[in-house]
């Protein structure tokens, strides 16, 4: 039994963990939220220089041909951190999409600048309120012009291609295209979200080139294999950020004081740290497995994807909300920190499906499982 | 990342399950016998072969395995099908506590028989007054010549009824704070003065029991540490209550419930295809996965020769819970039928019903949830410890809320 991170993989962990801690600090993440920019610059050049973007790319394209352990060490850091950079989006979607769907020319197009952090990619699935099915897109592709409007799409206003998902009269009804951002018929502008340390936007295509990825009618089974891969990577975003919330929630509590003595004394202080405490630890372990099942491309990555988006949704909303709870009236003030967590808590959990849609993934991966 | 055995763990794996499978009891063995007896042939047989206790020093009736091998031996013993509770707290509690404390000879005569399975141990511990608050124990031991004499009581003691011997914690001096004022011994069950009375469960059963002490006197040879020493002693007791791995599991779990949503209906269709049932279901699933990738993370630590983290501390928590809710929903799915425990008509053979009214002991029993929190928060996260107003106050002067 070797249900653990190797040495060097506890390495990257700890050179990861040092490296935010010096140039993700609060502020920094305070400057994007409060700012015009609508990501961290100089952070994202310096995390492309350690190779991050290029962790999971095969050298032949220009990475670096590590396994996905060291992409979940990666994201767990990045999610503790609240990173304000467009990491998720480029990496564990749009690269995903390339090495999933990608024919050697677009692998050879677009993976070696996003392995070097010269491009950023994001996946457009979103068209408004509610879960999308192959039915309800509306975004199609004619004549090689892709037309229809996606919102919102994360990092999309920053972004210099979309992996765009359309419906299609084929096969399992949708299908993917990729869509340089920057070129004809394509219009963008940036969407406020719930957590301005990630920038958003509305993009409209109005007969856009396309290129399309994978088969025609094959792009709806392509988003779901995406998705189960993604759902991982997210979950150690989510563990990261809820251990950050329970670390934070921890050091007030141990010095604020109320009736003479810190408040981390009292028992309902104490049974909330320590619930949250549970939570992120059932929710690590889950995501272990997860990281198992991706890393090794196993036939139970379905159901390990959907346990770790589950656990991680419920963990890091519980913590961030506990959290704030535990600061008192303190951690309702802008001034406050606390606020981070619960912004990226939301956005983490409604991105790539909500809770809901990811425990009916779960039961079905289950039933699927089962029916094999 | 794997879930491979090493070579050497994968090598004691095919030996114990080439033993096991040579040497399981067949029906014919165990036809006539009670669940007391068929546990006690077996674990004789194990005994005799090297099998039992395989942690033990083979010189106390072990085997002198490591961690990671007890634990594959535990596997590979649940795989067959074979494992009974009743020696639980005598070797899982009583004898770690023998080893730390008691005398080479003592050691020598008490754990070979605790070993084989011809002495069953329970523990003495929680009294009316002495629950969470363990330490406010009122049974008395008094000195008199090379003897202590016991008046009191004791609850809650699982095994009481069939148990030859006992390790309990007494009061020997009220004048100091309560903490100070413990000793810790062992004593045989057939002691005269001990008088057991079963207590009956809100599920029917009895499980554990009242024990009362009317003079009954122990060697203060059969003292484990010194005279006011007790406290410490009792918790090596204690530590080892929650050292088994992994938690949750159950009659009751995902498996049987996703079986019964499946089976029953709501409103023309299998409950399984209502949104709010899956939902459900899946936070449970995830909870049940979480446990147990909990404790491979902890077998790891074993695998390695490291002791695992207090994140094992979790599963009692987070499984009893977890069973209780599973349980009512399932009750829920029944409908009206939920209710019935009638064996003619129950479902899966009151499955649900027992565990629905088991379950409120779970919760309660080596620790409560509140405790459990308590210990999660103060040894885990390092949080401050409550205040106690009786701290430093001699036991006697304490207020408790009895006249």
């Amino acid at each position: 039994m070797n249900f653990e991170f190797s040495d060097e993989q506890n390495l990257l962990r700890e050179q990861a963990a040092g490296f935010l801690g010096d140039n993700c600090p609060p502020s920094a993440v305070r400057a994007i939220l409060e700012g015009d920019a609508p990501f961290d610059a100089d952070l994202w050049k310096q995390i492309a220089e350690l190779g991050w973007t290029a962790t999971t790319i095969p050298e032949a394209h220009g990475g670096l041909g590590l396994s996905y352990l060291e992409l979940c060490v990666i994201a767990e850091e990045l999610g503790r951190a609240i990173a304000p950079v467009p990491f998720s989006s480029s990496v564990y979607l749009a690269t995903e999409a390339l090495l999933l769907a990608g024919s050697e020319a677009q692998k050879e197009a677009w993976l070696p600048k996003l392995a070097e952090g010269k491009a950023i990619g994001t996946f457009a699935l979103s068209e408004g309120p509610g879960h999308p099915s192959p039915r309800s897109l509306a975004t199609r592709s004619a004549g090689g012009g892709l037309t229809g409007s996606k919102l919102p799409v994360a990092d999309g206003d920053v972004a210099d291609f979309a992996v765009v998902v359309a419906g299609s009269d084929a096969g399992d009804g949708a299908s993917l295209h990729l869509v340089a951002l920057d070129g004809d018929g394509v219009a963008r502008r940036t969407v406020e979200t719930l957590d301005p340390s990630r920038s958003h936007a509305k993009i409209d295509f109005d007969g856009a080139d396309a290129e399309p990825l994978g088969a025609d009618g094959e792009g709806w089974g392509l988003t779901q294999r995406l998705l189960d891969r993604a759902a991982v990577l997210f979950a150690w975003e989510q563990v990261g950020g809820s251990n950050a919330a329970l670390e934070q929630a921890k050091a007030y509590a141990m010095e604020r004081y109320t009736f003479g003595r810190p408040i981390a004394g009292h028992q309902a202080i104490k049974h909330k740290l320590a619930n949250i405490y549970v939570k992120n630890t059932l929710a690590r372990s889950n995501c272990y497995y997860g990281a198992w099942a991706l890393s090794t491309d196993a036939p139970e990555l379905p159901v390990a994807a959907a346990t770790a988006r589950v656990g991680g949704i419920q963990a890091y909303y519980f913590a961030s909300k506990e959290n704030i709870q535990t600061h008192g009236g303190m951690g309702f003030t802008w001034e406050f920190d606390c606020q981070f967590h619960y912004r990226r808590a939301k956005l983490l959990s409604v991105n790539i499906g909500s809770e809901g849609v990811w425990q009916d993934r779960l039961i079905a991966a289950i039933e699927h499982s089962r029916a094999a | 990342m794997d879930f491979s055995d090493t070579p050497t763990e994968a090598a004691f794996r095919a030996e114990a399950r080439a033993w096991l499978e040579a040497n399981q009891p067949t029906e014919d063995e165990f036809a006539g016998l009670g669940e007391l007896q068929q546990a006690k042939l077996w674990q004789k047989r194990k005994f005799d072969a090297g099998w039992a206790c395989i942690r033990w020093p083979k010189e106390y009736g072990g085997r002198g395995a490591s961690a990671i091998e007890q634990v594959i031996w535990n596997q590979e013993e649940a795989r067959m099908g074979t494992t009974f509770g009743v020696f639980g707290i005598g070797q899982g509690m009583a004898a770690p506590t023998m080893m730390a404390w008691a005398t080479e000879e003592q050691k020598r005569e008490h754990l070979p028989p605790l070993a084989s399975g011809e002495h069953i141990w329970c523990q003495l511990f929680s009294e009316p007054a002495g629950g969470s608050d363990l330490a406010a124990l009122r049974t008395t031991a008094v000195k008199d010549g090379d003897e202590w004499v016991i008046n009191g009581q004791k609850i809650w003691t699982t095994g009481a009824q069939f148990s030859d011997y006992a390790i309990l914690v007494l009061r020997t001096d009220p004048n100091v704070p309560k903490h100070k004022g413990l000793t810790y011994f062992f004593l045989d069950m057939k002691s005269p003065g001990i008088e057991v009375k079963p207590i009956k469960q809100i599920s029917g059963d009895s499980g554990f029991n009242e024990v009362y002490f009317t003079d009954v006197r122990v060697s203060d040879a059969q003292r484990l540490g010194a005279v006011g020493q007790g406290w410490q002693v009792a918790l090596t007791t204690l530590m080892n209550e929650r050292a088994a791995i992994g938690g949750g599991g159950g009659g009751a779990g995902f498996r049987q419930l996703f079986d019964l949503a499946s089976r029953v209906q709501i409103d023309d269709r299998p409950a399984i295809e209502d949104r709010s049932v899956r939902a459900r279901l899946a936070n449970w699933y995830v909870q049940e996965a979480g446990l147990r990738y909990t404790g491979y993370r902890s077998l790891t630590a074993l695998s390695r020769g490291e002791l695992p983290g207090p994140e094992n501390s979790i599963g009692k928590y987070v499984g009893a819970s977890k069973g209780q809710d599973m349980a009512s929903f399932a009750m829920d799915l029944l409908a009206m039928s939920g209710a019935i425990t009638d064996p003619e008509f129950a479902d899966a053979a009151g499955l649900f019903q027992d565990a629905y009214m088991g379950a409120p002991g779970g919760r309660i029993a080596g620790g409560t949830d509140e405790i459990m929190l308590n210990i999660l928060a103060e040894r885990v996260l390092g949080l401050p410890q409550d205040v106690r107003v009786d701290k430093g106050i001699p036991f006697n002067e304490v207020p408790t809320g009895a006249s």
